[in-house]
């Protein structure tokens, strides 16, 4: 076993790469400055939400309380889950061991596709309060005209977010179908951490997107 | 001149290693990849310096009798965009810098040769994405796209031009990644931080600049893109929208952009001073900590493009403070390459007068910039031509002959043919006279008050306009100069050799065209850069 | 060279994640005046730190550089986030 996946190893060292050791750093290091890339654009975002707060502070409490709370605390949770799965699948396949790497890849997709499922539920209910910004939009209590603006806020930034959960998604599939080929072992499996690294990201975005949207006007709820 | 091609034919490089498109389409060779660059950015060139002279030529009398006001709007616009984006920020680090990294850190390639590959598709289809907008009728917006008016008030191809360059953002972002990575974890053994080329220094100060500020303009645009299209009006004023949150946001990028812009320009500057020179860079560590510092300080002085626009004042003090800081680093290179020049055996070869005109104008272009940088100044001539000398000194004056001193510096070993020198020397003069014959009456124009953006004026401006067009078309001639015997030289040029200027540095250790793989050999590095006191005080080539 | 981490690490870095998740939710329930945005984001940060350190290996990393590049990535968001907001604070000043 360990001498196929040497050979597997060896047949996957790149020709400008000296060892396999400068492989690794390389590839690791080149996924953390992507991150870095996607910490700045969804800075962007979040710099529009602050900016906005500040000058409208009390729309942001009244647009927060419109949040479905229960949704958002369990895709809190979803995410949470999916990462601990990711993590399983990089230990296991550290270890070698490629069939609870795919059940664990696997388990990651379905708790990913729950976080799209709740959240387009989330969106649907929106959209029938008419709290999607646009010539649809309706808003009866104070502010309207700012609380609108939370609203594009809120769509933009999980929108963005619900789009790298997809691209997500998608990467975690590849890594599942490759794994199946049996494309990785203890010896290679840099995609996987990297593909880990991209899903952590993501769900460390989501840590912050949870109380600055759900959180900040709750305990006014009467 | 058949010998010169039969000798070259014999020895395999990574020109004749592989014939065909799908070996040229299909490469990871980051040579290659730096050609294929190389004819894309020219083009690109050429389509800005058109829009250049239709506004030049809209300009020589007071009325607006070439275009109409909304078609001149779109020719100072598409002129920007396509300089900015598909031309200045690619130049030096995608065709010099893809070119010539590897070879001077002594590695075969970059770190991510496929991801290489993909930046320039992404360049590609980001600048056919802009040609099919000007073709379909450009924008309007200038290169700014300033909120509301391109949210709201315009009906040209504002998401199409956005689209196009966010795509090229993700470029420019792939190939800053790829250098910091391989910078950091491919250098040859005894290749230490402090013996690495300056020019190295300057491209991974640039890569910085490139991956921590590109994603802020992808999501200004990205968010211009939503408003047009799905109504989500982050910026729209009916909801509270602020105008201003757009410029901070956009200039967060655009402002360190500019950095983007010159640093590899000063990198190609710090190989050539000492070169022809003959002695080492003066103050090696301070040019090296300075294109860092150039590239921090330049994240904290954005909002001096938004001191008229209406943000607080106090926070206008702390931008213009950071403003005149940042010039420091800049002073500090200047400095030392003056230094490096003095009591040097100076040789004026082609790359060193284009060297030695940046020096200049880059100068000249960075003082100005001094004046921008205090607020009473600033607001009177913010909106004017002292505002597009300034910047078209740095620009033009500065990085455009940076990047074609590098390409005539590398041009032998890119190639392995010599330019002819006479024709070198007789283009970097035309371009010098054409330069400064276009912009300085542009200094002048502005401070006495004529206002950028507008393709009328009153009659009093006419006659510096004037001078100003008849600068651009020796400019033009002068640009077209180098196409012409470049080409000439891939046939007829002499044979370069391996080291036809004696200098130093790991890329002239090894034959000019390189092999495939750079190096026989990975080399082992036990000397310091720039050891000029080891190297003939000829230069063969033009000793 | 490549730190193995056992999986009883990551179940215990799962399990104070969850909690903290309960803690910021149940918490959002009590007024705090101005606090309540800090306490919510406090909380934030140390959810964030577990996953960057542990999940991601961020504490494991070998490389310096990395950690630098980590480093500067928080940083450079903290420069966009906070110059940019003197200019809405201290625009009523003038």
């Amino acid at each position: 076993m360990s001498d196929s996946s040497e050979a597997l190893a060896t047949h996957e060292l790149r020709h400008h790469f000296e060892n396999m050791e400068q492989q690794r750093g390389a590839s690791s290091m080149g996924m953390w400055v992507f991150l870095v890339t996607e910490i700045m654009f969804f800075g962007g975002m979040f710099m529009a939400y602050l900016a906005y707060r500040y000058e409208y502070f009390v729309a942001w409490q009244e647009g927060s309380q419109h949040m479905n709370f229960w949704i958002g605390t369990v895709n809190t949770a979803v995410l949470i889950c999916s990462s601990l799965t990711m993590v399983l699948a990089v230990l296991a396949i550290q270890q070698g061991r490629r069939r609870l790497t795919s059940v664990m890849l696997a388990v990651t997709i379905c708790f990913a596709m729950a976080f799209m499922v709740l959240k387009g539920m989330e969106y649907h209910e929106h959209w029938l309060a008419h709290e999607f910004p646009g010539s649809a939009f309706h808003f009866a209590g104070i502010d309207p005209r700012h609380v609108e603006m939370f609203f594009v806020l809120y769509f933009v930034m999980t929108g963005f977010h619900a789009l790298h959960v997809l691209i997500g998604i998608g990467l975690v599939s590849t890594m599942l179908y490759m794994n199946e080929r049996g494309h990785f072992s203890a010896d290679y499996h840099n995609p996987i951490e990297n593909t880990g690294l991209y899903w952590h990201f993501v769900d460390l975005i989501w840590i912050y997107l949870y109380p600055l949207l759900y959180l900040i006007g709750h305990h006014h709820v009467s | 001149m058949a010998t010169a091609s039969a000798i070259t034919a014999e020895r395999e490089h990574y020109l004749n290693a592989d014939y065909g498109f799908r070996s040229w389409l299909l490469t990871t060779d980051h040579k290659r990849i730096a050609l294929l660059y190389l004819i894309s950015i020219t083009f690109f060139f050429f389509i800005g310096g058109f829009f250049a002279l239709l506004i030049r030529l809209e300009l020589l009398t007071p009325q607006g009798d070439l275009v109409q006001a909304d078609t001149y709007n779109k020719l100072f616009s598409m002129h920007g965009q396509v300089m900015i984006f598909f031309f200045l920020i690619p130049a030096v680090p995608a065709v010099l810098g893809n070119f010539l990294v590897p070879m001077m850190i002594g590695a075969k390639d970059l770190a991510f040769p496929r991801i290489n590959l993909l930046s320039w598709y992404l360049f590609i289809i980001g600048g056919g994405l802009m040609l099919y907008t000007i073709l379909t009728g450009g924008v309007d917006t200038g290169w700014t796209f300033y909120v509301p008016l391109s949210t709201a008030y315009l009906g040209t191809h504002v998401v199409l031009a956005a689209v196009s360059i966010f795509i090229a953002g993700f470029s420019s972002i792939l190939t800053g990644l790829n250098f910091i990575v391989t910078i950091h974890r491919m250098r040859a053994p005894g290749m230490t931080w402090g013996r690495m080329p300056l020019f190295l220094w300057s491209n991974y100060a640039t890569s910085i600049i490139q991956v921590l500020g590109t994603p802020v303009l992808a999501i200004s645009l990205s968010l211009v893109g939503l408003e047009r299209m799905f109504h989500l009006g982050v910026f729209n004023p009916q909801l509270g929208g602020d105008p201003l949150l757009f410029q901070h946001l956009f200039w967060f990028y655009s402002h360190p952009a500019v950095y983007i812009m010159i640093l590899p320009g000063m990198g190609v500057v710090s190989e050539i001073i000492p070169c022809f020179s003959r002695k080492r860079v003066f103050g090696y560590e301070f040019v090296a900590l300075a294109s860092i510092g150039i590239a921090v300080l330049g994240f904290l002085v954005w909002a001096h493009h938004m001191f008229v626009a209406g943000i607080s004042l106090y926070s206008a003090m702390v931008f213009s403070f950071f403003s005149y800081l940042v010039a420091v680093p800049s002073a500090i290179k200047v400095f030392n390459w003056t230094a490096t020049m003095y009591k040097g055996k100076i040789y004026y070869s082609t790359p060193m007068l284009y060297a030695m005109g940046f020096i200049g104008l880059f100068t000249m272009g960075g003082m100005t910039g001094l004046f921008l940088a205090s607020l009473g100044v600033d607001v009177h001539v913010t909106d004017t031509y002292f505002i597009v000398a300034h910047f078209h000194y740095i620009m033009v004056g500065g990085m455009v002959m940076a990047y074609l001193a590098g390409m005539h510096f590398w041009w032998p070993k890119i190639s392995g043919r010599m330019y002819p020198e006479a024709w070198g020397k007789l283009a970097a003069l035309t371009i010098f006279i054409g330069f400064n014959l276009t912009f300085f009456p542009q200094f002048v124009l502005g401070w006495t008050g004529m206002p950028r953006r507008y393709h009328a004026y009153t009659p009093e401006f006419q006659v510096l306009n004037v001078l100003s067009t008849a600068g651009s078309t020796v400019l033009a001639v002068g640009y077209l100069l180098p196409m012409v015997y470049f080409l000439w030289s891939l046939r007829y040029g002499k044979e370069a050799g391996d080291n036809p200027w004696g200098a130093a540095g790991l890329e002239w250790k090894t034959a000019s065209p390189p092999p495939t793989y750079n190096f026989e050999e990975t080399p082992v590095v036990t000397w310091e850069a720039y050891n000029y006191d080891d190297l003939p005080k000829e230069v063969p080539v033009v000793g | 060279m490549e730190k193995v981490i056992s999986a009883k690490l990551y179940f215990t870095v799962w399990a104070a994640l969850m909690c903290l998740t309960a803690a910021t939710a149940a918490l959002s329930y009590v007024n705090m005046g101005a606090l309540s945005p800090v306490v919510a984001l406090v909380i934030a940060t140390v959810k964030g730190s577990l996953v960057v350190l542990f999940f991601m290996h961020a504490k494991y990393i070998d490389v310096k550089t990395t950690v630098l590049v980590i480093v500067a990535g928080f940083f450079w968001l903290t420069i966009l986030l906070l110059m940019t907001m003197t200019d809405y604070i201290t625009r009523a000043w003038s």
